[in-house]
């Protein structure tokens, strides 16, 4: 099993992306997704500069696999998903049921984005033969379940985990951090780049609940798959994906690669509580509410 | 100039509401089954295999048609109760099958060969090469948009994606991106992806507390309010939280979609469909709304120019409406 860095779903200022990806350039990374995923309207780093970065990366050793927008509606992220497709050297995820017909049309190899919803085998052979070669599973999807797709004879295709990180839960054509503010989505001053790991929401009795980031929802817990290791090793899912944040970000993966070596999961678990994000969550993995924490069944009380 | 009117798709959750809506002008109608295979799962709703061969029966003798919605994601412990659905829809001679799920399409195009299909709005088709992608691989012959596209956008899709397009005219509005919105499952675990529910009533709880009214979710509380006012049924995006200490509708205000002052605008670009959300919704409402919009759309249809909305109709959707107020939802927006 091997670690992947998922695209930034934040909006970062120019330098801080290239110090962020450049200090990540020695880590244990498999694959790293460059792109714009959450906001066509965040421009501070157009494709040629993503473009710059994957190539330092792959000159590193790393792949580097360009994302596409997980929702796409005008014409305008058409024409970028074009620009993306005809970039000459890396593979697209497509997050957008757009993007797989045009690397179809195309006889582009993709991998299968979280946003896409491929809950069955029957959908994935389709994809497969459309040319898709990986898999990162929608997020609601049990281990059980996993389980299950992965011992199909007829699902022959690397399978990539969300296994780290705030979840993305929802896509909206709003913006909530411009609703927040006051401000209308096509004036929204970019508000996204005040918030480095997106705005908190909380309920009115102070639980935390989600975060806002642009048009999308996300979890406020990070989900945490660490406990589940020793599983997803025997179902032999081929990637980890941890998905990035702002805060200690380089601890995370050498945390994760450690435990993949050692199996050494207290140890981890124990140095991942000590982070500065640290509020996690699995729920999903165990077949349950994915806000909730752990395998044990517990009734939530108000 | 007088031109055919936009087909008017109606909602019924069972076979009274079906009547109603026939009865009241509705062209076609949506129903699903009574088990996970539709995004409306709510007890009590929904039609078994005899009561939807009656509702069949009432809608063909006065020709007019019925869509059979499976409309959630084949689960990967019990596919065969999707491609069941699929089977039953085709032998009860349904008029078309509203599908979202790409593997279940593919079952059906096979199994079915010339059974209609229209892609669901859980499909999340929102351009017209991602409507290109159902229509070359399943011939899909109609696509209902999410609500989340202006109408220059809708006036492009229809431009550019060669199928029937059908877009949603009044309702309970969606501010995500239908079927791509998980906020029910990470609260409850259950979503309209995996299950056909949003904020399923089993984890539904109301509460007085602190001179509150307080309504929850699984435990966690969505909305609080005090005085008369009343808390609202708790769906995520609804909800009043807080942010930066500010509390308020931080996502969505609780309001309805109405279209009707875009109707000519929509006959204009080409949509050949108006639904009605709903089908948890009772034979009444149902009744009413098609009443309505059957004389919007008809007056449309004769005199597109000066077409004009009759205050009658928007007062009476009005009532009809969550939070009694309305909106053109994304429709109306100029900007991306």
């Amino acid at each position: 099993m091997r670690l992947t860095l998922g695209p930034l779903l934040y909006y970062w200022p120019r330098d801080q992306v290239f110090a962020f990806y450049r200090q990540l350039a020695e880590l244990p990374l498999a694959t790293l997704y460059l792109g714009e995923v959450v906001c066509s309207k965040r421009r501070l780093l157009r494709l040629e500069d993503w473009l710059m970065l994957g190539e330092e990366l792959a000159a590193s050793g790393k792949q580097v696999i360009l994302s596409t927008l997980a929702l796409i509606e005008a014409e305008s992220e058409l024409a970028l998903l074009e620009r993306q497709l005809g970039n000459g050297r890396f593979l697209l995820e497509a997050n957008d049921v757009s993007a797989v017909q045009r690397c179809a049309a195309l006889a582009l190899p993709f991998v299968i984005g979280p946003h896409i919803n491929c809950y069955n085998a029957a959908t994935l052979e389709v994809l497969c033969r459309d040319g898709a070669v990986r898999w990162v599973p929608p997020l609601e999807l049990s281990g059980d379940a996993l389980a299950l797709l992965r011992s199909s004879p007829k699902v022959q295709i690397a399978c990539e985990l969300f296994a780290y990180g705030r979840m993305p839960l929802a896509l909206s054509a709003r913006c909530f951090t411009a609703r927040h503010y006051q401000l209308p989505k096509d004036d929204c001053h970019y508000r996204c780049v005040d918030h480095p790991d997106g705005l908190r929401l909380d309920s009115q009795e102070g639980e935390r609940l989600l975060v806002l980031n642009g048009i999308q929802t996300q979890s406020a817990s990070l989900l945490n798959l660490l406990p589940a290791l020793p599983r997803l090793q025997q179902l032999g899912i081929d990637y980890l994906r941890l998905s990035p944040h702002s805060q200690a970000m380089p601890q995370v993966i050498s945390t994760f690669h450690q435990a993949l070596h050692d199996g050494d999961l207290e140890r981890a678990a124990a140095t991942l509580q000590r982070l500065p994000l640290h509020d996690y969550c699995n729920g999903y993995w165990y077949g349950r509410a994915g806000m909730v924490n752990g395998e044990i069944t517990s009734t939530r009380s108000p | 100039m007088k031109r055919s009117a936009m087909e008017l798709v109606c909602p019924a959750g069972g076979l009274p509401a079906l009547r109603a809506a026939i009865d009241q002008g509705a062209d076609s109608v949506y129903i699903g089954l009574r088990d996970d295979t539709n995004a409306r799962n709510f007890p009590g709703l929904n039609f078994d295999p005899a009561t939807a061969e009656r509702a069949l029966d009432y809608a063909h003798r006065r020709q007019r048609k019925v869509f059979l919605a499976l409309n959630t994601y084949p689960q990967v412990q019990h596919p065969e109760i999707w491609q069941r659905a699929v089977d039953l829809g085709a032998e009860l001679g349904v008029d078309a099958l509203i599908l979202a799920d790409i593997g279940l399409l593919d079952y059906a195009r096979r199994r079915h060969p010339t059974l209609r299909l229209h892609l669901s709005v859980q499909a999340s088709a929102t351009t017209h090469q991602a409507i290109a992608y159902y229509r070359d691989r399943f011939a899909i012959e109609r696509v209902i948009l999410p609500r989340v596209l202006s109408l220059r956008q809708v006036q492009r899709v229809v431009e550019g994606c060669g199928v029937e397009v059908e877009v949603f005219g009044f309702g309970s509005l969606c501010v995500m991106v239908e079927g791509r919105c998980l906020l029910s499952s990470y609260i409850t675990g259950e979503s309209p992806n995996t299950k056909g529910v949003c904020s399923p009533a089993h984890a539904v709880r109301w509460e007085e507390r602190g001179g509150q009214h307080q309504s929850r979710l699984n435990g966690v509380l969505i909305d609080a309010c005090s005085g008369s006012e009343r808390a609202g049924y708790p769906v995520v995006c609804k909800g009043r939280f807080a942010v930066n200490g500010r509390i308020d509708y931080a996502i969505e205000e609780p309001t309805s979609l109405s279209v009707l002052d875009l109707l000519p605008q929509l006959q204009s670009a080409g949509v050949a469909a108006i639904k009605v959300e709903g089908r948890q919704r009772s034979p009444r409402y149902v009744a009413q709304v098609t009443t309505l919009l059957r004389r919007a759309l008809n007056a449309c249809a004769a005199d597109l120019e000066h077409f004009q909305v009759d205050p009658a109709w928007s007062q009476g959707l009005a009532q009809l409406a969550e939070g009694s107020t309305h909106t053109l939802g994304a429709l109306d927006r100029s900007w991306q």
